[in-house]
């Protein structure tokens, strides 16, 4: 239990700390690399609450393909970081006192209401004992059945946002050379020879 | 000491506060922006999962599945209008963005 309990304030305090170099670091290649170590982070956070799958999945997702685009877009962009940080002062005393008037709120009503205990048989899908389920398998055990339109909807939304992202990023440039086997294939030697009839002693 | 459920739920309080400082306070980066928004994502996850594991039920992390997915899907579209912009203007000033309205 003591090692849980160390667990839990290790992770923890790693995970506000990055959250908070995330967004107060000068380098934006460095807050996203913070944005991952809060991810992994969270999900040590994760298995200590016994959702393993979805730790992975935060890591496989988060981790692996949103960070992953986060950096490309920084490093790929030519962007004058300098500028864009000014005013980083200014705001932060109003952004500083909602945050903490924010912060202070959910703390005080969360963490004191959270003390009562809810009763027993109001789950409406109780978890499976760890020991005859593991926790993937009792999650595709509800999500394949219970609750199968909203793993559509969430495939549907994925589907959308794919589309979206290429639709917008797509250009077709001009000036640029592409094969068109079409045109190719439809070529004939009367297209593409010409005879000249050449005469002695002069060029074309 | 026993870790309760309000130890979550105030690790992510304090996540959400954050993300919404990191909001105000780097308002010309919209990278930054977005994020401070996966930042208050993942508190949100957090406390879905606790309150999954603490109340024995296992439609939360069903939800913090759901609530991935759009996460992915927002940073997705998100950049996808950063680099368009970025493109037809050459910089990514917030405050410039409302150029935009018709």
């Amino acid at each position: 239990m003591i090692i849980q309990a160390l667990a839990f304030y290790l992770f923890a305090a790693v995970t506000s700390a990055a959250a908070f170099l995330v967004i107060t670091v000068r380098n934006p290649v460095h807050s996203v690399l913070f944005l991952i170590l809060t991810f992994f982070n969270a999900a040590g956070l994760f298995i200590l609450l016994g959702a393993e799958f979805l730790a992975m999945i935060l890591v496989i997702v988060y981790v692996g393909a949103v960070a992953v685009l986060f950096l490309f877009v920084v490093m790929m962009l030519d962007i004058d970081f300098v500028e864009l940080r000014q005013g980083f002062l200014n705001y932060l005393p109003m952004g500083g006192a909602i945050g903490f008037v924010l912060a202070l709120e959910l703390v005080l009503v969360l963490g004191a209401n959270s003390a009562i205990a809810i009763p027993a048989g109001m789950a409406t899908s109780p978890t499976p004992p760890m020991a005859d389920v593991t926790n993937t398998e009792a999650l595709g055990r509800i999500l394949y059945t219970d609750y199968v339109y909203l793993f559509q909807t969430a495939g549907l939304v994925l589907l959308v946002a794919m589309i979206g992202a290429i639709v917008l990023t797509l250009r077709t440039r001009e000036g640029v050379k592409r094969q068109n086997i079409s045109q190719q294939v439809a070529r004939t030697p009367a297209l593409g020879m010409e005879l000249k009839d050449v005469k002695p002693g002069q060029g074309l | 000491m026993e870790i309760g459920l309000s130890h979550y739920l105030t690790l992510a309080a304090i996540l959400l506060a954050i993300g919404v400082l990191g909001i105000f306070v780097n308002r010309k980066n919209i990278i930054i922006i977005l994020m401070s928004v996966e930042l208050i994502l993942l508190s949100v996850n957090i406390n879905l999962v606790a309150f999954s594991s603490f109340l024995h039920d296992l439609s939360g992390q069903v939800f913090a599945m759901l609530v991935l997915t759009v996460a992915a899907g927002e940073a997705a579209i998100g950049l996808a209008i950063l680099v368009v912009y970025f493109r037809n203007r050459g910089s990514i000033a917030v405050e410039d963005i409302n150029l935009m309205k018709g």
